[in-house]
């Protein structure tokens, strides 16, 4: 018997596919673009910092404040304009961006993390596992995100580590739901079934066979779930929960904006808009990532032309 | 072909096997379905509401598969035959009755004690689409006995992946590609590779060819034969087309809403059908010539098959059958040879069709 | 390259010529059709046979507009009007009254959430002004005729309480209620259980006879074709390789591919054996080879026929018997298509 290839089209795994998808894909590119911004604002706060000779605790209370004691707007040493102690917004924010992008991606991955592994249990062994697993999810989700951080932070006190925690403790249930559905469908397909009559434990077939597909619907996810992890960190170093003052962060910018909006309009705006762009950014690449990873576009196309027929 | 010439046949193409572990001889039950039940409880909707429907998939089947011979499982859908197959294979838990393998009593086995026994059954999955995970490489895919029963690690495996590449007739450069890469043609040889890899005794074959094309189901269907003449396999067979069956198979088991109706040796059932489904069923498979299309019988049945959640009383056909009497709605008819037929061939019936009888134009008072 | 009809004098009911259907894929220009004319009269049966990626689908769904994000080019008369030059709201008057279809999957094809009687009185409604109470004892009468046991009960009911066969019978319910010239099935059998097959191909040869309705039976199944069809298409990569009349096909095939097709085909009224098959795989329909597209795979090919296509062309002697076939073609010029 002859093997005969028929393919003339380039032979491309999934993944290869997805990012070949990506890369057309203009709305990708410029979110992309934006978030590498993002990151470099952060990574770069120090060089700012030194570049325009402030630091993000340093008050200018002379050159900073006006004769009436409010911030001034941007002018050629305080690009952005000054807060209310005459510190400089543009500085803030850049070290700002390092507590929203650490809180918002560690946040992400320890949910993502926790969230699959429960999840692709439950959705494999069935069974009581699942119930109580699936239990376990729904009272975590029906648990209020702010009574519950306000309580926590009563007894231990706000930081940085607490927000990680707390936010990730809020979301892991929701991926795990997600995962669980996904694990379900995928244990009634073949190939399952053909790992089951080669003998593979149930570790190796949760591993190999149940993960890499619902890695997909995961890394889709997780780019959904950082700009929600971002937002609540903001809202939480807004009610003082996150990090401790004098350390920036939009969140804590933004609450102490509120009651200079009438006379400082930099002062909300520029950690307010820091603040959307990040998240619009983060959705909109989220969005073409799970485009590119579609598994209904996966086959080669040489074969379209085949379902159609 | 007779009985004898077939056993014949099993021993010949058995003995040129130098299988120590197998004990059971060419000819010899290497499975053995003793009274199998396989019922699905069904679940209803409410939150502590105990289910008492039943799904009866399998009800009392009794079956061997010979060692070297290939067994073919024919019905429609809703027969059980699919569900039969997973019993054997262990991806079902019966509800009652028994599997033996080769002698072993494997009903109970528990997930480790089976590890030995999958390694001798295998089995090839109807949809070449589904049954290959699409985020894996094939060579990582059929390789995995290897690795799942520490025969081979990592470089060791390469060339024996290769090998069955080859032998199954794909290009073994292709190691590193995905799935979709292959057409459903060669997904199929691709199981069929992963499925031979540790040289099992026993595959069970699920509606191997039905989703591939025309031009495509003859290829598939050599290469099953090839592999059983060189390797020595038995084949458990499904499908629902009657057509590819008298093609591949040595001994045919009609099944009907969960239990055999007919069991023979395959030119047997083609030319001397003796229950009334079998015959309804030969009737209807589509022949591609016009002329032999108008002249045979045509037998059109009534109705459609009723469910497995409440199969009819006594002889579970009844309903639908042309020949009912009181006596089958009450009496469920065990299997056994029809007068003048040969202990191979069996038909659960009480009253069988002779050789002449046409199953359109005769009732059960017509019989001399 | 005329198409013949069945009836020569007589327009046809639906004559295509020439139809190209191609999608744009990243990878190149997908030619899932590639120049097929066929022709129905009223009243026939047409089969149309051919594995996945000839075509078949594509074509007849095209036809009626279902096909989107696609060139086409050529025409389909329908009555003598081009289907293809016809905007939306034109076809939508077409498809139900002059042409209906009738899919594969009866499941897919019904909402699951409207009772079938409904579905039934919508569609009636949707293109003659009759009252609901006509339009459904029409709807109660349609059931009946399809076979389908105490339609009057049958007609409040969800398409999830009938089984496959029965519902396939809804769908053609449906399909005539509004007394087409034309039924187009695709694959209408392929998902059911061979004894509900039998009663559905039975059904339709009724549909032929008693309503004179046209049938352009679309199926990968010989078998199927030769109980019910009277003139066969055999596609192939997007083109027509044979057309005849149904017995002349199955008694005397003469392109290599149906040749192919019939031994590769297992039978179950002859004794088993090793099968035939046809070596190699489906072309790919975007690179595609020169000349005829079965050449790859025949076994008779010959020098030319990897660079020149054939032309449908009648057998010498059978006029109403075409094959696109160098070994049987009598036109001498070259004719090639689409990409070298």
């Amino acid at each position: 018997m002859n093997p005969t290839t028929n393919t003339t089209v380039r032979s491309r795994g999934p993944w290869a596919l997805a990012l070949e998808r990506l890369r057309h894909d203009r709305a990708a590119i410029t979110a992309g673009a934006t978030l590498v911004g993002v990151l470099l604002l952060a990574l770069l706060a120090p060089v700012i910092a030194s570049l325009v000779g402030h630091g993000p605790g340093d008050q200018f209370l002379d050159i900073g404040l006006s004769s009436s004691g409010i911030p001034i707007g941007p002018n050629r040493t305080f690009l952005l304009g000054t807060d209310s102690l005459g510190r400089d917004v543009l500085v803030r924010i850049a070290y700002g961006t390092r507590v929203s992008l650490l809180v918002g991606v560690l946040a992400s991955a320890l949910a993502v993390l926790v969230g699959t592994v429960v999840g692709i249990a439950a959705g494999w062994y069935g069974g009581l596992v699942d119930r109580a697993l699936s239990r376990l999810m729904d009272v975590v989700l029906s648990l209020p995100f702010l009574v519950f951080a306000l309580a926590l932070v009563a007894v231990v006190g706000p930081s940085l580590t607490i927000s990680v925690v707390v936010i990730a403790f809020f979301t892991w249930a929701s991926v795990g739901r997600i995962v669980r559905a996904q694990a379900l469908s995928i244990r009634e397909l073949e190939y399952v079934q053909a790992a089951r009559t080669l003998g593979a434990s149930h570790r190796r077939i949760m591993f190999v066979e149940i993960l890499p597909n619902v890695t997909a619907s995961v890394i889709v996810y997780t780019t959904l779930l950082i700009p929600g992890a971002i937002t609540g960190e903001a809202t939480l170093s807004f009610l003082g929960l996150s990090v401790v003052p004098p350390t920036p962060s939009w969140g804590n910018m933004l609450a102490d904006a509120m009651a200079y909006y009438k006379v400082a309009w930099w002062f909300v705006f520029f950690p307010g808009a820091a603040l959307l762009i990040t998240t619009v950014a983060f959705n909109v690449l989220g969005d073409s990532v799970r485009d590119a990873l579609d598994p209904r576009r996966d086959t080669a196309s040489h074969r379209s032309g085949e379902e159609a027929a | 072909m007779l009985a004898h010439e077939l056993e014949r046949e099993i021993v010949h193409r058995g003995e040129r096997l130098t299988a120590a572990h197998v004990s059971a001889r060419p000819g010899e039950p290497l499975v053995s379905l003793e009274r199998v039940v396989k019922e699905f409880p069904v679940k209803s909707a409410g939150l502590f509401s105990r289910s008492r429907e039943k799904v009866h998939a399998v009800s009392d089947v009794s079956l061997e598969v010979r060692r070297g011979e290939t067994l073919a499982l024919v019905g429609e859908t809703g027969c059980g035959k699919s569900t039969l197959a997973r019993c054997v294979m262990r991806l079902h838990d019966v509800t009652s009755g028994k599997v033996v393998f080769d002698g072993t009593d494997i009903t109970a086995a528990s997930h480790a004690e089976l590890q030995p026994f999958r390694r001798r059954m295998q089995m090839v999955f109807q949809d070449p689409y589904g049954s290959l995970n699409p985020r894996r490489r094939v060579g990582s895919i059929i390789g995995d006995p290897f690795d799942i029963h520490r025969l081979a690690t990592g470089a060791e495996r390469t060339p024996r992946v290769q090998e069955l590449m080859a032998l199954v007739g794909l290009n073994p450069e292709h190691y590193n590609r995905f799935p979709g890469d292959f057409s459903g043609g060669q997904r199929q040889r691709i199981g069929i590779a992963r499925a031979i890899a540790l040289h099992p005794d026993l595959i069970v074959c699920d509606e191997p060819v039905s989703a591939l094309d025309v031009s495509i189901r003859a290829q598939i269907l050599n290469l099953l034969a090839d592999l059983q003449r060189e390797l020595g396999l038995t084949y458990l067979f499904i499908s629902h087309d009657l057509s590819v069956i008298r093609h591949v198979s040595n001994r045919v088991a009609v099944m009907y809403l969960g239990r055999v109706v007919e069991l023979a040796p395959v030119d047997d059932l083609y030319e001397h059908a003796r229950h009334p489904y079998t015959r309804a069923l030969l009737s209807a498979i589509p022949v591609p010539d016009p002329d032999r299309a108008a002249a045979r019988e045509h037998v059109v049945l009534s109705g459609d098959p009723p469910s497995p959640l409440d199969p009819p009383s006594g002889c579970r056909f009844h309903p639908r059958c042309p020949r009912a009497a009181a006596r089958c709605a009450s009496e469920a008819p065990r299997l056994a040879p029809a007068p003048g037929d040969a202990a191979e061939h069996i038909t659960a019936c009480h009253f069988p069709l002779a050789d002449h009888e046409l199953l359109a134009t005769t009732t059960v008072g017509q019989r001399a | 390259m005329t198409p013949v009809s069945a009836h020569p004098g007589v327009a046809p009911l639906l004559e295509v010529r020439d139809l190209r259907v191609a999608f744009r894929t990243p990878d190149g220009l997908l030619e899932a059709v590639n120049g097929l004319s066929f022709s129905v009269a009223r009243g026939q049966v047409l089969g149309i046979v051919g594995e996945s990626g000839s075509g078949k689908s594509v074509a007849t769904q095209t036809m009626v507009g279902l096909t989107r994000g696609a060139r086409v080019t050529g025409e389909a008369l329908f009555e003598g009007q081009n289907l293809l030059a016809m905007s939306p709201d034109q076809l939508r008057a077409v498809r139900g009254r002059g042409i209906a279809m009738v899919f594969q999957n009866p499941l897919s094809s019904l909402h699951p959430l409207y009772r079938i009687g409904w579905q039934i009185v919508e569609m009636i409604q949707a293109h003659e002004q009759v009252t609901k109470a006509q339009a459904r004892a029409r709807a109660i009468e349609l059931l009946g005729l399809v076979g389908i046991p105490h339609p009057s009960r049958r007609v409040d009911d969800y398409p999830h309480q009938f089984s496959g066969g029965m519902l396939q019978r809804a769908m053609i319910a449906m399909a005539l209620a509004l007394n087409p010239r034309l039924l187009v099935a695709d694959e209408p059998t392929t998902a059911l259980d061979v004894t509900v097959q039998a009663q559905i191909i039975r059904l339709l040869g009724r549909v032929q006879q008693e309503f004179g309705t046209a049938i352009i039976l679309i199926t990968h199944d010989l078998g199927v074709i030769a109980e019910v069809a009277d003139q066969v298409i055999v596609m192939y990569a997007g083109r027509a390789m044979e057309v005849a009349p149904r017995r002349e096909l199955f008694r005397a095939p003469s392109h290599p591919y149906t040749r192919g097709l019939l031994h590769a085909m297992p039978r179950a009224d002859l004794a088993g054996g090793r099968l035939t098959p046809i070596p190699g795989q489906p072309p790919s329909l975007i690179a595609r080879p020169a000349g005829c597209p079965f050449h790859p795979r025949c076994t008779e090919a010959a020098d030319r026929c990897g660079h020149d296509t054939p032309p449908l062309d009648a057998l010498p002697s059978a006029v109403h018997h075409l094959s696109s076939c160098w070994l049987t073609s009598s036109s001498e010029k070259s004719y090639i298509v689409g990409n070298a």
